[in-house]
Formats: structure tokens, sequence, C-alpha cells
């Protein structure tokens, strides 16, 4: 049987960043596909408005966020590694209906398995930057004259828009599997209550690893 | 010490930075100097220096108006001068359109699809003229004695010019106190400049839809400049003059991106406190937002169709009208369509314009023939999105020959081929083809045209102003027909929508099975571990 020992997983910034940004992402998604003419709410100008205000309050974050992942040295959580690739692919395929264990242990050091690592260092150097600079382009972009305007010469809306666009519909789609994705933790709540506490219930043996310099799978047993 | 380490971090951190992005983000209030020296001046009304009422050389019972031009002149020294070269006088402008080389055309020249033109109708269609006797082509453009002053500079309301007289006044008993007009002349009125604008085409808002005579009784809620619980403005307050030269074009007849009047003449090109309203200034006219709708009071002629023309009842000609009033049939001028509160439609425009001319061959395999098109697109730097009437016409041209025809309409006896008096087209084909000095083929049919009015007129109040998603929206937006750049809100991309779409299906869908496959998984294992 493997013991559990609580551990402080999640610092304070690391939860007001995720809670902040969950939250915008989903105002941005809501007002950006009323702007794309999906549904109407809050109506065109709010929707735009709050849009706007709700990009600039997650650049801020982002600028933080990424002050805060180097000086802590959190980037490294983020490296890739094919490691138990394969063993993660097959946990959520077939070992987790027969309660076989998780074949990545977490650990303070290592909180993401390999399939995480990849998914999330997606979004933070793909995904995220993609929907930031295309929606600032969008914001600054101007039609191709002065007036008393400050202006991004670009002939056309239409790429830009259409970049964002496809971007708003991938993000969306990992926040509907994210989500889901919470309940596959040690318990189905045991996830959701680290983001939100900061503390999770880690397997015991590998915590002690934690003395160990970190390199990304170190210390980790393969156990079917 | 240190428990104020935390709050001050925060600050510093968190609560200063957004600070300061608010504050660098915060919009600057609007720049309303100039507007707000035009409304200070505004109620200052020019007065004149002198009394007219005083002059010796205006002292006469006056028989002949050429003499009341001669009398002006003879003080204003030089002003003749000036109309003589003014658009107002000669009906024509110098202008260079690409493809044509310079070119002297206006209302002196061009067909329309109104009454097809003024040429061989003069002795009618002068009576908008600001001169006296145009009424063939032996007309003296040179004569400054030609010139009628009073039909602009009458302060009185009474000064009016004969039906069918070639632009000379009513005279005689009939005719208006001289002395009193002569007395009181000043700056023109909004009457002045209606007499012409505001009854273009043959009546009242016939033609524009944003001009009428309603504007100079009407609120605000018309227009919000000449409003009479507003600003009550002036024409000229806008259209200001210089050497007699006025500001504004109407591009049924003008050509060149010259002397034009704008909005942001006084209101500067950033007048709103929303950037992102400033910056649909760059792409957008004012007018297309704030001119949501024209033709607010009485309404305007959008179709006329001649070929319905020369039908008689009893072997006389004969009128219909609608319940409003509105003539919508009449056999001296075909069938009308008429519309009230009508939404403009929209066009990109670079300030050029080409024009159809009478020479130029008609392509009968295109649906409609443009007679005035207006140049933009959205890839040029110049354009904007402008409001415009379009007046769809269906008006005479030779089938042999493939040119639009001048009708010969009006003339004041019967006989002479007007089709206003004798209702027979061959012969007023014929004569208006021969006055003009073009060939005719003897063959004719009708064919559709359209016309595209500039709508700068009638501005809205701003809560009535056009809102967001009347453009910003998928189908049937104000800006539908302009198709040459994407609009968010109205446009997106098929395949990314319907890909995307399916993504976030088969990541619930995903979800959703492998929720239920753990939760059978789970159950069953519970099923073994009690057993």
């Amino acid at each position: 049987m493997t013991k559990y020992k609580k551990a402080y997983v999640y610092k304070g910034f690391e939860r007001f960043w995720h809670w902040n940004q969950a939250l915008l992402i989903f105002i941005l998604a809501f007002t950006g596909f009323e702007i794309h003419s999906s549904y109407t709410f809050l109506g065109f100008a709010n929707a735009v408005k709050v849009h706007n205000l709700a990009a600039w309050g997650l650049i801020i974050l982002i600028v933080f966020a990424i002050f805060w992942h180097f000086t802590t040295g959190e980037w490294k959580q983020y490296i890739p590694t094919t490691k138990n690739l394969k063993a993660q692919a097959e946990f959520y395929l077939f070992g987790i209906f027969r309660n076989a264990p998780h074949p990545t242990k977490k650990t303070v050091i290592s909180k993401l398995n390999p399939l995480q690592r990849l998914v999330y260092l997606g979004l933070k150097i793909l995904f995220i930057p993609v929907m930031v600079v295309s929606g600032l382009l969008y914001m600054f972009y101007r039609y191709p004259q002065g007036n008393n305007i400050e202006i991004i010469n670009i002939g056309n809306l239409e790429v830009i828009a259409i970049v964002h666009t496809a971007g708003a519909f991938i993000l969306l789609s990992f926040v509907l599997v994210h989500l889901y994705l919470i309940t596959t933790g040690h318990t189905l709540t045991s996830n959701l209550k680290a983001m939100i506490t900061g503390w999770e219930e880690l397997e015991e043996e590998v915590a002690e690893e934690e003395k160990k310099p970190a390199f990304p799978g170190k210390g980790e047993k393969e156990q079917g | 010490m240190n428990k104020f380490t935390k709050p001050i971090t925060f600050f510093l951190a968190i609560v200063a930075p957004l600070l300061i992005v608010t504050l660098v983000l915060r919009q600057p209030a609007p720049d309303n100097s100039l507007l707000d020296r035009v409304r200070a001046e505004h109620p200052e009304r020019h007065k004149s220096a002198v009394d007219h009422s005083k002059f010796e050389v205006l002292q006469k019972d006056f028989t002949n108006p050429h003499e009341i031009t001669a009398a002006c002149l003879s003080c204003h020294t030089g002003r003749g001068e000036e109309l003589m070269h003014s658009a107002h006088f000669n009906w024509e402008r110098e202008a260079f359109i690409p493809g044509r080389g310079v070119t002297y055309l206006g209302k002196k020249n061009l067909i329309n699809n109104f009454c097809t033109g003024v040429q061989s109708n003069e002795g009618s269609c002068m009576k908008c003229h600001a001169g006296y006797g145009w009424s063939d082509t032996t007309f003296d453009f040179k004569n400054p004695y030609n010139i009628d002053c009073l039909v602009c500079h009458d302060n009185t309301g009474t000064y009016k010019k004969a039906s069918g007289g070639s632009g000379y006044p009513v005279m005689g008993h009939n005719g208006p106190d001289f002395k009193a007009i002569t007395a009181s002349v000043g700056f023109p009125k909004s009457e002045n400049c209606g007499t012409c604008h505001f009854e273009g085409g043959g009546g009242n808002n016939v033609k524009h839809g944003d001009l009428e005579l309603a504007l100079l009784t009407a609120g605000r809620d018309v227009d919000v400049h000449m409003g009479v619980d507003g600003m009550n403005m002036e024409c000229v307050d806008c259209h200001t003059a210089d050497n007699h030269v006025m500001k504004g074009r109407y591009y049924g007849v003008s050509s060149t991106n010259t002397q034009r009047l704008h909005c942001e003449d006084c209101h500067t090109s950033v007048p709103h406190t929303e950037s992102i309203l400033n910056e649909h200034s760059i792409k957008v006219a004012c007018q297309t937002c704030h001119i949501p709708v024209y033709a607010k009071v009485n309404a305007t002629k959008m179709y006329w169709d001649w070929s319905t023309a020369t039908r008689k009842k009893d072997g006389k000609g004969y009128e219909t009208l609608d319940k409003d009033g509105n003539v919508v049939y009449t056999s001296i001028k075909g069938d009308f369509v008429w519309e009230k509160f009508v939404k403009p439609e929209y066009l990109w425009f670079n300030g050029t314009a080409d024009h159809h001319l009478i020479t130029d061959k008609v392509d009968t395999t295109l649906t409609f023939i443009r007679l005035n098109t207006m140049n933009g697109e959205y890839s040029d730097r110049n354009s904007k999105i402008v409001p415009v009437k379009v007046h769809r016409g269906k008006q005479p041209y030779d089938t042999h020959n493939l040119t639009l025809i001048q009708a010969k309409l009006w003339d004041s006896e019967p006989g002479k081929g007007a089709l206003w008096v004798d209702l027979d087209w061959e012969k007023s084909l014929e004569e208006g083809m021969k006055y003009v000095n073009l060939p005719y083929s003897g063959h004719y049919d009708f064919i559709d045209t359209r016309m595209y009015l500039p709508v700068n007129h009638m501005v809205s109040p701003k809560t009535e102003v056009v809102t967001c998603r009347e453009c910003h929206t998928r189908t049937n937006g104000r800006l539908a027909g302009l198709t040459d750049f994407y609009m968010p809100g109205r446009d997106r991309n098929r395949f990314v929508d319907i890909a995307g779409q399916l993504m976030l299906l088969l990541s619930f869908l995903g979800a959703a099975s492998h929720a239920a496959l753990r939760y059978h998984a789970a159950r069953k294992r519970n099923t073994t571990a009690n057993h």
C-alpha cells in the first residue's frame, strides 16, 4: 500500500495566476464568440469592450507569470520528455479503467506528467503567444491610412481574424478536456482541491526524492 | 515591519502596474475646441454694414432683370467675374478624369435618369439657373448681366423665377416688389438654396431624398444641424463660399476630390470619446453611421420608369396619386416609386467619380448602366464607406447606335416634339438628339440605369446612430453589399468554424465517453469486490 503525505504543490502566485487566467480565458472566449456573431448576450459594443479589457488583464498576468516562471525556475517543469510518454497515454486509454496507479509520480519539483508537459509547453510557447500576438494585431491593426492615429500597416484583417478564431477554438477544446482531466487525479477531487488550497497528498516515497536534483522523470518507477 | 511587507509588495507588484497601465490606456477627451468656436460664433449673424435701401442706383422701378444685375455690379465690381467662373452659373466644371482626360462636364451636358438632361429643355430647366435667358445654345456665358443675383441673395422670400421662363423672374403686375427685394439683399438663406436644391428633379425631395423643404421647419430629429429647436443652421454656415465658389460637391455631376465639404472640418477626425469609434473614421465616413435613414419627412423618388410614359385615357394624359398624394404615374413621365424613411445603400468612395456621357456606348449585356460611377474600393487608402441614395431608372436609348438618348421634354408650344406637350416618344427623341447634334437611328428602347447620390444631410441625433450590430452581423447587415474586406461579426472562415465546432464536439464527446467508461469500470470493480 502506498503511503501519502501532504505536500505544498501549488504556491500562492501560481494559484492566483491559474485561476485568474482561467477566469480571463472564460471571459475572452465568451465575449469573443459573441463578437464572432455566434450568439448575442452583452451586445456587440459591450462584448468588444469587455473582450479588450480582459485581453489587457491577461497580458499583464502573463507578463507576471513569465517573470515568476523564470525567477523561481518553475519553467523547468515544462521541459518535454519522452520518458513515460507512452505509459501515460496507455494509462489514460486503458489503465485508468482498471484503477491502475498513475505511471508518473507527481512531486513538487516535477508536477507534470509527460503528456501534461507537452500540452502545457505547447500552450505556453505556441497557442497563447499566437492568441496574444494575433489579438494585439487585431487591436492595433489600422487600415492603411494615417489620420491622427498611430498605425500598423497591414492590408487586411482577414488572416489575423481567422488565426485568432482558430486559436480560440483550440483553446476552448483544451479547456473542455482540461476540465474533465481534473477528475483523473488520485481521487475525483484531489486535483481541484490542490489547485485551490495548494496542498495535495503525494506518494510518500516520491516526496523523499525532493532532495535530489530535478531531472525530468528522475526517480520515477514504472508501475503496472 | 514584516507585516507591512506583504501589502507593500502586493501594491508594488500588482496594483501599481495596473494603475499605470490603466492611466496609459486611458483615452484622451476629444478636442472640441473647433466645434465650440463654431457654436459660439454661430448666433452672431452677419449684419450688413450698409443699408441697400439708401442706394440711389436701386431706387428704380425695374422692368428688366438684367438692369438689376447691372445695378448690383456697379458697386460689387468683380463679383460678376467671380460668378462667371462658378458652377452655379456655368453648370460645368473643368475636371481631369482618368481615361477621359480633361473634361468639361456638369448639368449642362450630362445625362441623368430623372428628366434625362437639360439640353433642348432649357426653357424649363433654367428656372434653376443663376442667370437670365438661357433658353438654348446661344446663351452668352461671358455677359455678366446675364447673372441672376437675386435668386440667391433675396432675403424677402418673395423673389420667384417664372416656370418655363428660361430663368427670368416674374415681373410686372404679378411680380414681387423689387424695391423691397433689392433693399434687403444679404447672405443666402436656406430658402434661397432650397428653391433649386430641395426641388431638383421636378418637385420637393424628388432628387436627393435628404434635401427638402421640411428642413426649413423640422426639428433636430430630422437634421441636428438645421433643426429649428437646435442650432437652426443655414446651408451657407457649412457650405461657405470663397469668391462665390461654394464648398460641397454633388457627384451626380462632379468628378474630382476637390472643394469638398467634410464633417471633420468642424468635428475633427477624432470626435468620439471611444477610440474604437474614432478608428472607424479611417474607413467609414461620418455620414454612414450618423444618417441611419433619409427622406424622414416626405418621400423621395427611388425609381423612375420612362417606358410607360405617353399612355392616354380618353385621348388625354392623366396622373395617378398614391395615398400620400405622391404622383405614382403620369403620362408625361411614366411610373414612379416613392419611399420614405429610406435606409441608404453603401459604397466605397474616394472622392472621384466618372460619368456616362451621352456619346458613350451602352453595354446592353449589363443588367444596368451606371450613369455616374463613384470610385473607390477597400484597398484604396483614400476610400471610405459612404451612404448613397441609388436612383434606379428606365430610360430611352438608341438600339442601333447604342447610346443613351437626350429626350426633348419641354416646349412652350405644341407640335415642336416636346414629350410633355405632344406625348409622342418618336418625335421627342428625334428632336432631342437633333438639338444635341448627335445621330439617332430612329430605333429606341428603354434600358435600366442607376445614379448614385451621396447622402450627406438629415444627420440624426447621436441617440439614433446606426448601431454596431447593424453592420457587424452575419446576414442582411447594412454593409452586406461591400464584400471586398473582412468585417468582424459579419465574416468568418467557414472551414475554421466547422472544424472548430467539430473539434469542440469531439472533445466533449471524448471526455463524456471516457467518463462513462470510468464510471462503468468502477461499478464493475465495486461489485466484484463486494462479492
